[in-house]
């Protein structure tokens, strides 16, 4: 194991290295390009043996990496916003040829007007693209997730591609003390890629040709299955990584500080460890203040909510992105999850640090504070823009 | 007797779910008869992501992917980086698109899979039009054409722009092969495509491949038209290798207008159009033998 003071992006790409992606396809985009630019250099450097393909898109990035995989071949890629976006398509081809590709997604805000900084609208939007999202806390939290996405992804009862989600800059471009794990331990921890079926002059097959209504929906459902069992693989495989590594993150959801609290706020990404800062100082007022971190957005930890539901009466969701129309998407999962049982906490939607507006402890010990004197529950004031200018939803 | 120099093995079986006459059909056949089994193919939509069959039949005995409409170029790269990765190099890549998944919506992929210099070949059959969803205008289809989106009309809204030519755009790319080939010449699209499987590198080919549902013409015409489109010089087949071409059939042009007049689609047509028709062949049948022999010298001068 080595010991090293990394960025982000840094450690993205070691993720890849110590996985042995045998092909990377990737096209530059800020904050992503450090990622690449390491690979590359690793390349260069004869440090990693893999096939970088350096694309003319990133639409031709997710063709090239689902082509490869499907030909037998452990692939990567990396992108951010504008990127992901015109990746859409392409996403959506992963899952559906059931490629367990694993992407890193630098989580930034899209244009117009343009904007290089955090939030998480370019994910939110690919909701629906059949990919399991994952968002990290920390830079240790990105490389182990790569090497995690591969093992469940590679399953052959689960084969769903994976995103592995970093804050821009603030992550990203951020260096904090990571573990890298030795390369024999990651041998042993991820053997390598052996898929049932590939592209194989030996065994020919066609791979997504046209079928029939009477046909589709059983390749949709077999997706569907295979999201539903990822949630216990991910925990065995969490667990597995723990014992061999001796780190976990809390498998879909981590919770901190919430047996007791009174008021919990529900975030992904790394303002979660604002928040943990937040709370030790508030419970030391006497305040009973918790988080529910989404690690794990799809699959959605239903289980997991329903669990915290029963525990706490006010859930403060915190959504760093919008859906036009009504909501934050992590809060409309909320709803969603709690609405088939019993349990009604009071929930509120708070939209925040869109554009990579800062969220501060500040802005944090307001919102847990407004979570703990409300006894409002229905639709007054359920969605509240926090701290935007000349708005009259914002927080005071 | 001659030699037969069309190998006997099928790779493509009776079955396929094409139109009447469809030349793509035959192309595919070829193909596959000229590079062997060791072969896999990626297929955006087109005719050809519906002709094999539906899930879980196929026509074809090679592994075949299908992939997105603007990603040939892509898709065939990543193939080729995961057999490279995997040390496998007796297998023959080949992206298969129609024109319209070519010159327009999948030129950006093709450009920059042959920009890497990516071993693989990439084939273009062209029937002129987008065909599988119902004849609508490429870039690929020619001056003069009735489509769905050309209706003709009150207006005279024929395809007014020339035809996109995809050799010259590869030629560009200085790739060390390209090469156009119809399917009423089997033994030189063999030859050519044999030629191409031993280049390193990325090749491009262009499949003159006639339609008869989107040209309304007759179905028993497909490898009649397609002859007579390389007689008049609307499709000459050459090769261009390292920057140099070469005719690899040489007619006395004959005129185009028995050309245009088998086919539906050219009907509205007046004189002064078919004349200017007739007129553009003939500037672009006289500048590819200047080029050939401008290449050809131009390579002799400098290989002394």
């Amino acid at each position: 194991m080595v010991k090293a003071v990394i960025s982000g992006n840094s450690a993205s790409a070691y993720g890849a290295k110590i996985a042995k992606a045998e092909v990377i396809a990737a096209y530059p985009i800020t904050p992503q390009t450090s990622i690449i630019e390491k690979i590359a250099s690793f390349v260069a450097n004869g440090e990693f043996k893999t096939e970088f393909v350096k694309v003319e898109s990133e639409h031709s990035a997710m063709a090239a990496c689902v082509a490869a995989s499907l030909t037998g071949a452990r692939t990567y890629t990396a992108s951010s916003s504008h990127g992901l976006l015109l990746m859409h398509e392409m996403l959506i081809w992963a899952s559906g040829a059931r490629t367990p590709i694993v992407m890193s997604n630098v989580n930034r805000a899209n244009g117009p007007p343009w904007s290089v900084w955090a939030d998480q609208h370019d994910t939110m939007a690919q909701r629906d693209t059949g990919w399991m999202q994952i968002y990290c806390e920390s830079n240790q939290e990105v490389l182990d997730s790569i090497l995690m996405s591969y093992k469940i992804g590679e399953s052959p009862d689960i084969m769903i591609p994976s995103m592995i989600i970093e804050d821009a800059f603030i992550l990203s471009h951020t260096v904090e003390p990571v573990d890298i794990p030795d390369q024999d331990a990651v041998d042993d921890f991820l053997p390598p890629f052996a898929p049932e079926k590939k592209l194989d002059p030996d065994d020919p097959h066609g791979f997504g040709s046209l079928v029939m209504p009477e046909w589709y929906m059983e390749f949709r459902y077999k997706i569907a299955e295979s999201m539903d069992l990822a949630r216990d693989r991910i925990r065995e495989v969490e667990k597995d990584f723990e014992k061999r590594f001796g780190r976990s993150y809390g498998g879909l959801m981590d919770f901190y500080e919430v047996e007791d609290a009174d008021a919990v706020l529900m975030i992904g990404g790394s303002v979660a460890s604002t928040a943990k800062e937040v709370i030790d100082k508030m419970r030391k007022e006497g305040k009973k203040v918790g988080l529910a971190r989404v690690r794990y957005f799809r699959p959605f930890p239903v289980d997991e909510v329903r669990w915290l539901a029963k525990k706490v009466n006010k859930i403060g969701v915190v959504d760093r992105s919008y859906c036009f129309g009504h909501g934050g998407p992590i809060a409309a999962e909320v709803y969603g999850a709690l609405l088939p049982t019993g349990d009604r906490p009071i929930v509120k939607n708070f939209i925040a640090g869109l554009g990579g507006k800062d969220i501060t402890p500040e802005v944090l010990e307001r919102l847990f504070n407004k979570m703990l004197v409300t006894n409002e529950s229905g639709t007054e004031k359920e969605i509240e823009w926090v701290d935007v200018k000349g708005h009259s939803l914002g927080v005071e | 007797m001659a030699k037969l120099t069309i190998p006997e093995e099928e790779l493509m079986y009776p079955g396929h779910v094409g139109c009447l006459g469809c030349g793509a059909t035959l192309a595919m056949r070829y193909m596959l008869k000229a590079l062997g089994q060791r072969t896999i193919i990626s297929v955006p939509a087109c005719c050809w992501a519906v002709m094999p069959g539906v899930f879980p039949l196929t026509c074809l005995k090679i592994p075949m992917l299908y992939t997105a409409f603007e990603t040939t170029g892509a898709s065939i790269s990543g193939i080729r980086a995961a057999l490279d990765a995997k040390g496998i190099d007796d297998i023959t890549v080949v992206g298969w698109a129609g024109d319209g998944g070519t010159a327009d919506i999948g030129i950006q992929a093709l450009s920059g899979a042959v920009e890497r210099g990516t071993d693989v070949m990439y084939v273009m059959y062209d029937n002129e039009a987008y065909m599988n969803t119902g004849v609508q205008r490429s870039s690929a289809t020619p001056t003069g054409a009735w489509t769905t989106t050309t209706p003709v009309g009150s207006t005279k809204d024929w395809k007014k722009m020339p035809k996109k030519d995809m050799v010259e755009i590869m030629v560009a790319h200085k790739i060390p092969y390209t090469a156009t080939m119809s399917i009423a010449y089997p033994e030189d699209m063999i030859k050519k495509l044999q030629k191409a499987q031993k280049i390193k590198g990325p090749k491009f080919i262009h499949i003159y491949a006639p339609c008869p549902t989107g040209w309304r013409m007759a179905p028993d015409k497909t490898v009649e038209i397609a002859k007579m489109a390389t007689a008049c010089g609307v499709f000459p087949l050459y090769e261009v290798e390292n920057g140099v071409y070469t005719i690899t059939r040489k007619p006395e042009l004959k005129p185009v207008m028995p050309y245009l007049a088998l086919q539906g689609r050219f009907r509205h047509l007046p004189q002064e159009e078919l004349d200017g028709i007739q007129n553009e062949i003939d500037k672009k049948w006289n500048r590819l033998l200047k080029l050939e022999e401008f290449t050809k010298e131009l390579d002799e001068m400098e290989g002394d």
